[in-house]
């Protein structure tokens, strides 16, 4: 079949500002949108410029906005958003300074993740055995959704409150705080609750739900920042 | 103006074994990690099913049977030291793991829980063992995030970004590398005492592949390209469960909870060529046997594919007829496979509960690399020679752990082994060692001269349509089966590809983000690792684990019990090592 694809090209070394380009490209209906840039990228006009890596959708390079939503490229298949002669539009993802056609500056996005203490804090004695600490099938479950996160950034950057406030820590640094708040092991939760409970913390998130329908992990995002709330609301970590 | 950064320890590469050398190495020395991705896009992430250690969690197990499994699985190539250093410290590297905040999955008392994968077994049953350690099938990803995190914890040093074109290495020493930040263009000089290489594999070489973009060997070439040697490059791996057509993994973790492969006839058809391990005999037997179905018209529709079958009624029944008491639902299936199977929902538009999922081998790792010893410290020749001051780990390297044929989750256990033990290496010797001088002006301008000389270049030939014919003749003269005259051709066209590389144009002149120059350059390091991979296959008239010589198909110990090591210094040039065997003599590998 036959697309075409508008993309939002802007090239620093010669463009002031943004603008459209609109490619005509054959594809199999199975194609990715990703399959589809690279038609352009390989043999039509190498400047074009993009990240990606893993092609399946688990390394998280490739979020873009793609017909007004944020995809990663390499997990939308072309039949699932066009028919034949559609115009598909590819964009970078909003809120992060655009460095270079749909490559955006990540730094402001992976500072706001170091902020929340992503990593496991136990100061106890390592167990005696040489073992691993246990954990109940229960407790892992608690917190396992929030595992599944790939630092994308297509929650964060689909979020309003980010896009007026950057300094919003947004939902992806929330999910990664989630994910050690809630986990059994770890006894630093107390130091993450107060960071989000500054004032670009986790009370700057309206319930728009945007992140979880954009989240490509299928994440229930807006449900693990209202679970955090609630922890911060009530004292009590469950 | 180049840009220059002075560092005890560097570190290339940001996947499992980059980040626990780095780890380990901050711990005593001043360390920095280059990456061209971000570090949580490295490929590491995308490991399914996941890592054996011997823990013996859920049934008896010991880290000598893991060794075991290992060299039989290797096909006796591998070097059994290394092995038994990889098995004996998998289990508190894993551990350690744990320790650090891993989420792995539990048993019903909340210890790591274990399943089975291909070519693991129990030494005195023979059957199949719980071995691997796993995070449902995820195990990766939350590997590479753990040790990322980890790493910030611990204040590493991280260059994201920026792509290495050139080590440099002088008098047989190691003094850093040369990149250029992708997003400037900028050259930048690292000099170091120790560097560690760890950017994992090059499957790019090939079309149907379950490798990233980005894994395209830029540094195995740049050493090859200052006169070091490779090791063992004829074998590459083949993993039998692709992704028909596109080469997306579905992990072997699939089988080790009950799914079977399926022919044309809906025979289950591996019970014929492996009695004992069936589904779960190894990569390299798993491979062939579907291949030869395919050849003898038994693929689906005479197609060029067979089924991954893990519907939970045909599980089942496979499980009664094996006479194994576990009995699984959906939901089980949902919980332990996850990924898999939205994988193929996502892509083939098939509910693996309800259907069968087409699937062909896939180009999958690279059990050869640079050459190191069990320390991570890379060799200059066959006798042994130590680069001062350059190591490798993971995928990247040759230690040998998996000799012909890596079994299924040993990479994990490599990486997380190998590069703990490279990051204390580094720290040992950077402690006692100095910065040697460099010219570092003459390095920067060397690196920004080889990239202007494609950026300027101003021929015809576009750098895709020679990465698709290499990618074509690989997977056709140098994939599964081979044959001394296909192997030949494929070099014929590789040295055709590489003439025309010379006279590529790319339409990206300029020097922020300028990924039309970065693929072009990457092309150029897969066509010098094609080239010595088909020379390295033609050489060995042998068949051994993931290397098969149609005509040649016996395993010959006479004369190919050892590696090759393979040097580009304007002709190619083959040398042998032996294989070190310590404790189990080479035998017929049967299952």
């Amino acid at each position: 079949m036959k697309i075409n694809l508008k993309i939002k090209r802007f090239n620093p070394e010669t463009d002031k500002k943004p603008h459209w380009e609109t490619y005509a490209v054959e594809v199999e209906p199975t194609d990715r949108v990703l399959d589809a840039l690279h038609e352009v990228k390989w043999n039509q006009d190498g400047t074009l410029a993009l990240r990606r890596s893993c092609a399946h959708g688990v390394c998280g390079s490739d979020a873009m906005r793609i017909n007004g939503r944020n995809m990663l490229a390499c997990k939308v298949l072309i039949q699932n958003i066009a028919k034949d002669g559609d115009t598909i539009t590819v964009e970078p993802i909003l809120g992060l300074p655009v460095v270079k056609d749909l490559i955006v500056d990540m730094e402001p996005f992976f500072a706001h993740y170091r902020a929340v203490m992503p990593y496991l804090v136990n100061n106890d004695p390592l167990p005696e055995n040489g073992r691993e600490r246990l954990q109940s099938p229960a407790d892992r479950e608690r917190y396992d959704d929030t595992t599944k996160c790939i630092l994308c950034a297509a929650c964060t950057t689909s979020c309003p409150s980010f896009w007026a406030r950057g300094e919003y820590v947004g939902p992806a640094a929330i999910v990664q705080a989630h994910r050690f708040i809630f986990d059994s092991r770890d006894q630093a939760a107390q130091q993450r609750l107060e960071i989000l409970s500054a004032q670009d913390g986790v009370w700057r998130c309206r319930t728009v739900f945007n992140c979880t329908e954009a989240c490509p992990r299928g994440i229930q995002v807006t449900k693990a920042i209202g679970e955090v709330k609630e922890a911060l609301r009530t004292g009590v970590i469950q | 103006m180049p840009q220059y950064h002075q560092f005890d320890a560097l570190v290339v590469g940001a996947g499992g074994a980059g980040l626990m050398a780095a780890l380990y190495a901050s711990r005593g020395v001043n360390t920095a990690v280059i990456s061209k991705l971000y570090p949580t896009r490295s490929h590491t992430g995308t490991a399914q099913g996941g890592i054996s250690a011997a823990l013996g969690n859920l049934e008896e197990d010991k880290w000598e049977w893991h060794a075991y499994d290992t060299i039989k699985g290797g096909d006796f190539l591998c070097d059994q030291d290394a092995v038994d250093i990889m098995c004996r410290e998998a289990i508190d590297a894993v551990i350690d793991l744990e320790h650090m905040g891993l989420p792995f999955d539990r048993t019903p008392d909340g210890k790591i829980s274990q399943r089975r994968f291909g070519g693991h077994t129990n030494n005195e049953t023979k059957k199949p063992v719980m071995r691997a350690c796993h995070a449902a099938d995820r195990t990766g990803h939350m590997i590479l995030q753990t040790l990322y995190q980890n790493c910030i914890k611990n204040n590493v040093k991280f260059f994201d970004e920026f792509q290495v074109i050139d080590v440099l290495i002088e008098d047989g020493k190691c003094n850093g590398v040369v990149a250029v930040q992708l997003a400037t263009g900028e050259i930048h000089v690292f000099h170091s005492k120790a560097t560690l290489i760890a950017t994992g594999g090059f499957g790019k070489m090939w079309k149907v592949t379950s490798n990233a973009h980005s894994l395209t060997g830029d540094l195995p070439a740049a050493v090859l390209r200052r006169g070091l040697p490779l090791e063992d490059m004829e074998f590459f791996q083949f993993h039998p469960t692709g992704v028909y057509k596109l080469g997306i993994l579905l992990s072997e973790a699939a089988r080790g909870e009950g799914a079977v492969f399926i022919n044309d006839k809906g025979e289950r058809f591996m019970e014929r060529y492996m009695p004992t391990l069936k589904d779960l005999a190894p990569r390299d037997i798993c491979s062939r046997c579907i291949y030869t179905e395919i050849r003898e018209g038994r693929g689906i529709g005479g197609k060029d594919y067979v089924y991954l079958d893990f519907r939970p009624e045909q599980i089942n029944k496979y499980f009664e007829a094996d006479g194994n008491p576990k009995r699984i639902d959906a939901h089980y299936l949902e919980t332990r496979l996850p990924d898999i199977i939205e994988f193929a929902r996502v892509y083939q538009g098939i509910d693996p509960i309800k259907e069968p999922v087409p699937i062909q081998p896939t180009a999958h790792y690279a059990m050869g690399g640079i050459p190191t010893d069990n320390d991570a410290r890379v060799l200059a020749d066959e006798t042994g020679r130590i680069v001062e001051g350059l190591y490798a780990a993971g995928e990247v390297a040759c230690v040998s752990v998996h000799g012909a044929n890596r079994l299924g989750t040993n990479s994990l256990v490599d990486l997380v082994v190998f590069g703990k033990r490279g990051g204390i290496a580094m720290a040992e010797y950077c402690k006692q060692a100095s910065f040697r001088p460099i010219n570092r002006d003459a390095a920067a301008k060397e690196g920004a001269a080889q990239l202007d000389r494609i950026r300027n270049n101003n021929g015809n030939e576009r750098p895709h349509a020679i990465r698709k014919e290499m990618q074509a003749v690989m997977d056709e003269k140098v994939g599964v089966y081979r044959t001394g005259a296909g192997l030949e051709e494929a070099i014929d066209k590789i040295h055709e590809l590489q003439a025309r590389y010379k006279r590529i144009r790319i339409d990206d002149k300029g020097f922020k983000w300028n990924t039309d120059l970065m693929e072009a350059w990457e092309l150029g390091a897969l066509l010098d690792l094609a080239e010595v991979t088909a020379f390295a296959a033609l050489a060995r008239t042998e068949s051994r684990g993931g290397h098969y010589r149609e005509d040649y198909p016996n395993r010959d110990d006479v004369n190919f019990l050892k590696h090759s090591m393979v040097w580009k210094n304007g002709t190619i040039t083959l040398k042998y090592k032996p294989v070190r065997i310590t404790r189990i003599p080479p035998q017929e590998r049967k299952y």
